[in-house]
């Protein structure tokens, strides 16, 4: 009980200070339509369904690395003691991630609506299944991401080292996140997207299951 | 003697498959031809790779309870030769791959697959050279490495089998296990995994013994 409650208490702490200076949220966002924009204006012949899908998910990947690495990198050595002092390692951990899963919702969720918008041919038949994929994609890259910038931070030497860290981790579950979505852009049945959902599950249970064990001998220096 | 015989006996094996895997006699099926003969030479290379990577998450995970600078050096040297497997795998496999699919490189999922977790790897020995303080960069590394291993797992198993790929065994092609690993290759391929397994687990422990009087010297 003292875990949800610190929890809590942590994500409203992120939350407001999100609301404060809504510098992240608009940021990202800002960072997205600017991106789908120019991709637009740089792939305007292209027709083909399956690379704007493609498309869709490296902008993603991109915008959720850059919104997500905030989360441990932008805190100061003084502020991350202050929180190891008040709370419990996993408290830390779980508080970060959900808010990262909270922020990228958003994020995605505009992202979709702007980029069916610029896109109109791109509409997937399947506008369900395909926002599925997209919310499964926000936990995934939080979950993956949140532990990977806790490593980073802690390395002391932020973007770069983030970048070559996340990506041979993430690529598995990118690759998944296309297919899934592939076959929302193509209109197949959802008996066909089981294998695909269940797999993504799997792997973010394994990463919150290693990440809340190894998250406390990072924590600690 | 008992501290040397797996030596040995990994040496002798290594000799005798690449006479045995070269001169034996294999079956004939269309494609491969003779070049089912590079399954003695590439299949226990990733065996020997996956191998040295367990040690080394084994080690991780020691290190970071024992927090000894042993545990941290065989950890990373583990990698540093299991990185040398996973390359000779890549480029055993490559080169199978032009004579029998066309091309060195055709971004096959296994291909793709293999590759990445050898980048995994890498990103893993590059996040050492990022931190300075030893006891910080055992640390760090090694929560890298045991929250990297998982995903390796993932890449190298499950996925390919998700995708249709033209490896042998995937996708609906034979695999050499099905029908045409018959008793004459059994004999050769057996003893080449675990030889090339010990000739691996040997080069680690001739690294870690290197590293570990490098680290002696620099410290008196």
């Amino acid at each position: 009980m003292q875990l949800a409650k610190e929890v809590k208490y942590l994500i409203h702490k992120e939350v407001l200070l999100e609301w404060r200076s809504k510098y992240t949220i608009n940021g990202v966002l800002l960072y997205v339509v600017s991106t789908i924009f120019t991709c637009y204006l740089s792939f305007v012949s292209l027709s083909d369904k399956l690379a704007w899908n493609a498309l869709f998910w490296v902008i993603m990947l991109f915008a959720s690395i850059n919104g997500v690495s905030k989360s441990f990198l932008q805190e100061t050595k003084g502020q991350q003691l202050y929180s190891y002092i008040l709370a419990s390692p996993s408290a830390v951990l779980i508080s970060k991630t959900v808010y990262n899963i909270l922020l990228m919702l958003v994020l995605t969720t505009i992202a979709l609506g702007f980029y069916t918008l610029v896109f109109d041919t791109f509409t997937p038949p399947d506008l369900l299944l395909y926002y599925v994929a997209v919310v499964i994609g926000s936990i995934s890259f939080s979950t993956v991401f949140t532990m990977v910038s806790a490593i980073a931070s802690k390395a002391g030497n932020g973007g770069m080292l983030m970048a070559i860290l996340s990506f041979p981790i993430i690529i598995p579950v990118l690759i998944l996140l296309i297919k899934l979505a592939k076959n929302a852009v193509d209109g197949l049945p959802w008996e066909n997207s089981y294998d695909e959902i269940g797999m993504l599950l799997v792997v973010n249970v394994l990463t919150v299951a290693t990440s809340l064990l190894l998250f406390p001998y990072l924590w600690r220096d | 003697m008992n501290k040397i015989w797996w030596k040995i006996l990994g040496s002798v094996l290594v000799i005798y498959t690449a006479i045995a895997g070269l001169l034996l006699g294999v079956p004939r099926l269309p494609i491969l031809n003779e070049s089912i003969r590079n399954l003695y030479f590439h299949v226990p290379m990733w065996f020997a790779m996956i191998v040295l990577f367990s040690i080394s998450v084994f080690y991780s995970i020691k290190s970071l309870s024992t927090k000894s600078e042993a545990d941290d050096i065989k950890a990373v040297e583990s990698v540093n030769a299991g990185i040398i497997f996973g390359l000779l795998g890549l480029v055993t496999g490559a080169v199978w791959a032009k004579y029998t699919w066309g091309q060195f490189w055709s971004f096959d999922p296994k291909q793709n697959f293999a590759a990445i977790s050898v980048l995994l790897y890498f990103a893993y020995l590059i996040l050492r050279n990022a931190i300075d303080e030893e006891q910080k960069r055992a640390k760090i590394s090694a929560i890298y490495n045991i929250f990297a291993f998982p995903m390796m797992v993932v890449l190298l198993f499950v996925l390919p089998r998700l995708k249709d790929s033209l490896h042998p065994g995937n996708g609906g092609n034979p695999g050499f296990n099905s029908y045409d690993l018959d008793s004459r290759m059994r004999m050769v391929f057996y003893p080449a995994c675990l030889g090339w397994i010990l000739i691996g687990y040997w080069v680690y422990t001739i690294r870690f013994r290197l590293r570990s009087i490098e680290n002696k010297q620099q410290n008196n």
